[in-house]
């Protein structure tokens, strides 16, 4: 019973709840989110909110999309008692939600199935994405493979280069992957190209974000998708232990992992939720990715948030040694949820990320991407000063087996 | 009555359509980008739009892009660019010019700050590509305040409905984007300009302008014939580049070059406009 009314406090809608954002301007907390384009683009992102919530409405859709969770996607993912990790930190007892087990290999498909059957719906037939990692590629060009819809995916030239194996993955895919060298070649810029590409096909074009991030709907629509993460963690951790955790710990880029399995969480405010920044050569290098914790509040790729940015409002690049992370902004959720304390935002470091990375790998058999080993990175800081009985819940957003060239190339193997 | 509003009265009595060029300021720096500024008036600029240069345009082709990020590594700051507006106006009090940008710097300069400053620097209206009127609540008060107009795009994809809404946030002049695309790409058909100028004519008064792929005499005749006005921006950018020597430094052919492509754009537009007439 007392199972029931909590999960049934998840979905409940008292009038002080932190999960009602965004208004109907795609605002959060007045300020954050936005839609910050160009009039082509408009009548565009009118257009998908309507048949967004549309969809949202509609039972069919909903039961489509549980239908390709299940069987493609491989819903749901177990959440997992890392007991040798545990053991090794000694303190909280961790657990981790395993992502990377989806299909493709991390928590991205879970959106863009969602994005994919609602393009459906609109009668759009070709798709674009930008990508950092390639996650988000390899997922979007994965789905465009399923339903025989043709894929255009921008990533970054520095990107193209790091992340090779799932460039070919793509092009195997049947996606034509398109490296951007404008800026620094990475998702920022990628980013900037799938916006160009969008705006000069809108008729039959649909854009495909990745991350809790750009104009209204998308930060709400994605993290709507990925909130499946804190709803199963959430049930899980109630059947495993008989209550909610109390810590939560998620790598942010974009921030779509993170916000997946925090939103299920807002409202209950015995469960403490921190994002792990890439702090990349460390917060105050000039070498970072850590937009909330270095960033101030601006207006780039249709939202307003926190980003890397001069005091004349020109974007930094970022830097990250995980593609993923590589981003000068961070969903508009984020940022408010930051200005208002609800949850905690730190960063990691490269290194540190380089040590969680073998650790879980080492003490679990588990790869981690790059991407989740900044929030191993943080847990494994903090477990050892919590005590035993604090349940810890990490994110494993992806799998790292597309990170191996990279970390082998920093340990100073010769792959 | 404003500097905008006088110009387009004016060129309406003349029976012809505005030559709208566009440079980016600081492109390939300060001193040039002035230099041209200052002598855009007498080579057959009507009004002059200047592009505060971006980071991360993502709604511009690549032309645009790359005066860009010349004019950011030749130190362009909002601060400097209306300087420069400061600087030209100077001289000429008759040449209406337009800010054109995305939102980004205007924020870290502050909103009200920037509208104040730049209508003391001699700015006439403002075009913020990433600014649609839902957002716009927090310049439209500080612009108004300034006497500056906040001029709208229009697309082909806008609907007549969102046009109405579009419009009633508008002022000065309306800027008709005639493709489906960024900066310096396709070019639109005579046809479809006319029907689309036909759609903007029914819900607005003001002058409208068109831009987005003119490049030629020809076509810039043609868009200010049937519009107001024709803005020209990445075929001078174009031109600019090409003068620029390896170093991406200018050369003694910058202005005269740029400057002779805007005479020969004026003449089209003038002579045009007889024909119709």
């Amino acid at each position: 019973m007392a199972d029931q009314a909590e999960r049934h406090s998840t979905q409940a809608a008292h009038p002080n709840s932190l999960r009602h954002g965004p208004d109907a301007r795609g605002h959060f907390g007045g300020l954050y989110g936005g839609r910050f384009v160009a009039e082509t683009l408009m009548p565009l992102l009118l257009e998908l909110n309507e048949a967004y919530e549309a969809a949202k409405a509609d039972p069919a859709f909903h039961k489509e999309l549980a239908f390709y969770l299940r069987d493609y996607v491989g819903r749901p993912s177990p959440l997992w008692f890392a007991r040798r990790m545990t053991e090794e930190l000694g303190g909280a007892k961790l657990y981790m939600k395993r992502e990377e087990l989806n299909h493709t290999g991390s928590h991205k498909l879970n959106n863009v199935m969602g994005q994919i059957l609602l393009a459906r719906r609109m009668g759009r037939t070709r798709i674009v994405a930008e990508t950092g990692a390639g996650q988000h590629g390899v997922a979007t060009a994965t789905v465009c493979a399923l339903f025989g819809m043709k894929c255009v995916v921008y990533m970054g030239a520095t990107d193209v280069e790091r992340q090779k194996p799932n460039v070919f993955r793509m092009r195997l895919l049947g996606a034509e992957v398109v490296p951007v060298t404008s800026g620094a070649g990475t998702l920022k810029d990628a980013m900037n190209e799938a916006m160009r590409d969008w705006v000069a096909n809108v008729a039959d074009t649909y854009f495909l974000v990745g991350t809790v991030a750009g104009p209204h709907p998308y930060p709400a629509m994605v993290r709507d998708f990925q909130s499946v993460i804190g709803e199963e963690t959430r049930e899980q951790m109630l059947a495993q232990e008989g209550r909610l955790p109390d810590v939560i710990v998620a790598a942010i880029g974009g921030g779509s992992n993170a916000m997946g399995i925090f939103h299920p969480f807002l409202d209950d405010a015995s469960v403490r939720l921190i994002g792990v920044e890439a702090a990349g050569c460390g917060l105050d290098s000039g070498r970072t990715a850590a937009s909330i914790e270095r960033g101030r509040p601006g207006v780039l790729h249709g939202n307003r948030t926190y980003l890397l940015q001069n005091a004349d409002g020109q974007i930094e690049e970022a830097h990250s040694i995980s593609a993923g992370l590589d981003y000068p902004g961070v969903g508009p959720e984020h940022s408010w949820l930051s200005d208002i304390g609800r949850a905690e935002y730190v960063g990691a470091t490269d290194d540190e990320a380089l040590q969680a990375f073998q650790l879980c790998t080492r003490t679990e058999g588990i790869i981690p991407a790059l991407e989740s080993a900044h929030a191993i990175a943080h847990a494994a800081k903090i477990a050892p000063t919590l005590p035993k009985e604090t349940l810890l819940v990490i994110n494993i957003s992806g799998r790292g087996d597309k990170d191996i060239f990279t970390v082998a190339e920093h340990l100073g193997v010769k792959l | 009555m404003s500097r905008i509003a006088a110009r387009f009265k004016t060129l309406a009595a003349q029976g012809r359509g505005a030559l709208i060029p566009y440079l980016e300021a600081f492109d390939p720096d300060l001193e040039t980008s002035l230099a041209l500024l200052k002598a855009m008036p007498a080579a057959g600029a009507d009004l002059i739009e200047v592009g505060m240069p971006f980071s991360d345009p993502s709604a511009d082709g690549p032309i645009i892009q790359l005066a860009a990020i010349r004019g950011l590594k030749a130190g362009a700051s909002v601060a400097g660019v209306l300087e420069m507006i400061a600087a030209f106006r100077k001289e000429d009090q008759e040449t209406p010019i337009i800010l054109m940008g995305y939102l980004n710097p205007v924020e870290a300069y502050g909103h009200a700050r920037f509208c104040a400053d730049a209508a003391k620097a001699g700015v006439d209206g403002l075009i913020l590509v990433d600014l649609p009127p839902e957002e716009a609540d927090i310049l439209e008060q500080p612009a108004q305040d300034a006497g500056l107009d906040i001029i709208r795009l229009v697309a082909p994809t806008t609907p007549d409905e969102r046009l109405r809404y579009v419009l009633s946030h508008a002022s000065g002049f309306v800027y008709y984007v005639s493709i489906t695309g960024i900066t310096g790409t396709r070019t639109a058909s005579a046809a479809e300009l006319q029907s689309a100028l036909a759609r903007i004519r029914a819900a607005t008064d003001l002058p409208v302008a068109i831009g987005f792929g003119i490049r030629t005499p020809e076509q810039a005749a043609t868009a200010a014939g049937i519009a107001d006005g024709a803005v020209v921006a990445s075929a001078l950018l174009a031109t600019l580049a090409e003068t620029l020597d390896s170093t991406g430094k200018a050369t003694d052919q910058t202005l005269p070059r740029v400057l002779g492509q805007i005479e020969t754009l004026a003449a089209a537009v003038r002579a045009g406009e007889k024909k119709a007439g």
